[in-house]
């Protein structure tokens, strides 16, 4: 390590063009997420599950099934790694904030940006965007791939078939969601492990969970948990109870604003 | 410029920070010094907005950092040694930091090379040493050219080669004109490094003084003697300020007098003086001395003296 003795620091123009903006915070929160090895590769595998297992799936379901149901829906069939797909995205969600109070680089991020919310809503609006354009693209191509496998049997449907297109982008803005509620609980708990856990947990635990409830109480409940009310956008033939597509989406959307809040508040509020 | 009023910290029972204020001129290094747990990290965090005083405030160049449009051109500041993702190379930890205020590629460049971590630049900072983490801290907190800089323990983990740097890189800034104010729990360091200290013990402000006046009064005035005739110089020397200890039979320790007064007389008298030195406390033990009260961790075996203060501290 050479060591420079020099003291001779430029001097920077004024002040005033160093000002923190939104959008300079959201240009250091997409080089942050570009620039660990570990952002590239959870999305890659993220892709790769959603295509490869989704397309081997249809594969195996159709050549050694045997019957198909009438509750057998191409479109749903092809995108159903999209299970597998969250665990990465919520994951790397959690982890772009909670990574960062492990490592102690959040000290580094509120100082450079002390009024602090900016860094919240730069991280939730890049990590949003790159998972919604992956994601639309991984659903696509999982969405046709599978397609091809189930022409052999006459079972694929035409993206213009009703349902289907809201099936296959709504798939990539369910995914996007999660991967927002990842960052609400990472910004909420700021340890990796409880807010993973509490991610699926809710996403995954609560559904069962709140089958142990009285069978008159199960409607008013399970359809209104957020992956089950934004499932409904998945659906072609509806599992009952369900909410209606939309709605349904637009509940789980509204969880993730509710959280976020909450953690813009808390982020505001506690010491870093 | 910082300005400190009446900030106190709690955490529950505890309280960290007590009423501590204190002004940090610009042009001049100001070592903040105390034993650990004194409450320098707190102090520094709450001038960067990180920690909320749980009363009074902190001002730098006249208002909160917080509030301050452009923070990393008014305060650049070193927390911990690691502040960074252990994932990200040292570029992009900087270049990411640097794009929230416009700041591009070049000055990113320029402050790399100007810590000295060309090489590794483009390295893990999981894998950097301490002295690596303090220089990348250091350039992290030199990015805004900012005209106040803080840094908490900047000699943490470096060389001695790194030390020296660091000591010219301080007395550099200052002499720009900006505010340096450099966190320590070693005296011996600040002495060399710092013209005024804000001394703290167990969150309360226990001295703001210039460095010259600390050493002044941490001096004792004890002048060693050294001659064959010790007995007779002795009588010779004793005075009504004056008190004469000796350990050994030829040699003296004087209290009260000067050595030029000592060797006059010995001079005038035709007595031989082998040795006449004058001694000083050594400042590490006046810092002792100092904050002997305030210190919140004893080791069990501690004496009372010796140590120096902090030794084998992991960062409060």
């Amino acid at each position: 390590m050479s060591t420079a003795t020099a003291t001779t620091l430029r001097k920077e123009a004024p002040a005033q063009q160093g000002k923190v903006t939104q959008l300079r915070v959201i240009n250091s929160e997409w080089i942050k997420l570009r620039t660990l090895r570990s952002t590239p590769i959870t999305l890659l595998v993220a892709v790769a599950l959603m295509v490869g297992l989704g397309i081997l799936f249809t594969y195996l379901r159709v050549n050694h099934g045997g019957h198909h149901g009438d509750t057998f829906n191409g479109a749903e069939m092809s995108l159903a790694m999209y299970r597998l797909a969250q665990l990465a995205v919520g994951v790397l969600g959690v982890l772009l904030i909670s990574g960062e109070y492990t490592t102690g680089m959040i000290r580094a991020s509120l100082s450079a940006v002390p009024k602090r919310l900016p860094v919240l809503w730069a991280k939730a609006a890049v990590y949003g965007a790159v998972v919604l354009v992956l994601m639309t693209v991984a659903s696509v191509i999982a969405f046709y791939g599978g397609q091809a496998v189930l022409t052999s049997h006459h079972l694929n449907v035409s993206m213009s078939a009703p349902g289907v297109a809201r099936v296959v982008f709504g798939t990539a803005l369910y995914l996007t969601v999660v991967g927002l509620l990842g960052v609400a609980f990472g910004a909420l708990i700021r340890n990796s492990a409880g807010a993973i856990a509490t991610l699926f947990g809710v996403l995954l635990i609560l559904p069962d969970l709140a089958d142990l409830l009285p069978a008159s109480w199960i409607p008013n409940v399970v359809p209104y948990l957020p992956s089950e009310a934004g499932g409904a956008l998945l659906q072609i033939v509806p599992e009952s109870p369900s909410m209606a597509p939309w709605s349904g989406f637009a509940l789980m959307a509204g969880y993730a604003v509710v959280l976020l809040a909450a953690a813009a508040v808390l982020l505001k509020r506690r010491d870093a | 410029m910082i300005v400190a009023s009446n900030l106190t910290k709690r955490y529950g029972e505890k309280t960290a920070v007590d009423d501590l204020s204190f002004t940090i001129k610009p042009g001049i290094v100001t070592g903040f010094l105390g034993p650990n747990g004194a409450g320098k990290s707190t102090t520094m965090r709450m001038i960067m907005g990180l920690d909320t005083p749980t009363t009074g405030s902190v001002t730098v160049n006249g208002r909160p950092y917080a509030e301050h449009p452009a923070p990393l051109h008014e305060v650049g500041a070193l927390l911990e040694a690691k502040a960074i993702h252990t994932g990200r190379s040292a570029r992009n930890h900087l270049l990411a930091l640097a794009a929230t205020t416009g700041i591009g590629a070049r000055r990113v460049d320029e402050v790399i090379d100007l810590v000295g971590l060309h090489e590794v630049a483009r390295k893990r900072a999981g894998g950097f040493s301490l002295g690596m983490g303090q220089r990348l801290g250091i350039a992290s907190a030199l990015l805004g050219d900012p005209a106040t800089v803080i840094l908490d323990e900047p000699v943490n983990g470096l060389d001695p080669e790194g030390i020296l740097w660091i000591r010219n890189l301080l007395k550099g800034l200052a002499a720009e004109g900006r505010t340096v104010f450099v966190s320590s729990h070693l005296m011996s360091e600040m002495a060399l490094t710092a013209e005024h200290l804000i001394v703290v013990g167990r969150g309360r402000l226990i001295a703001d003084t210039s460095v010259e006046d600390f050493t002044r009064s941490a001096s004792r005035n004890v002048v060693r003697v050294r001659s064959p005739h010790a007995d007779r110089l002795r009588g010779l020397l004793l005075g009504p300020d004056v008190t004469v200890d000796g350990t050994e039979r030829d040699t003296l320790e004087v209290t009260g007098l000067d050595s030029d007064r000592i060797g006059t007389v010995a001079a005038e008298n035709g007595i031989t003086l082998f040795e006449l030195s004058p001694q000083q406390a050594s400042l590490e033990e006046a810092f002792m001395e100092l904050t002997r009260d305030a210190v919140e961790y004893h080791a069990s075996t501690t004496a009372a003296a010796g140590e120096p203060v902090g030794a084998g501290r992991t960062n409060a």
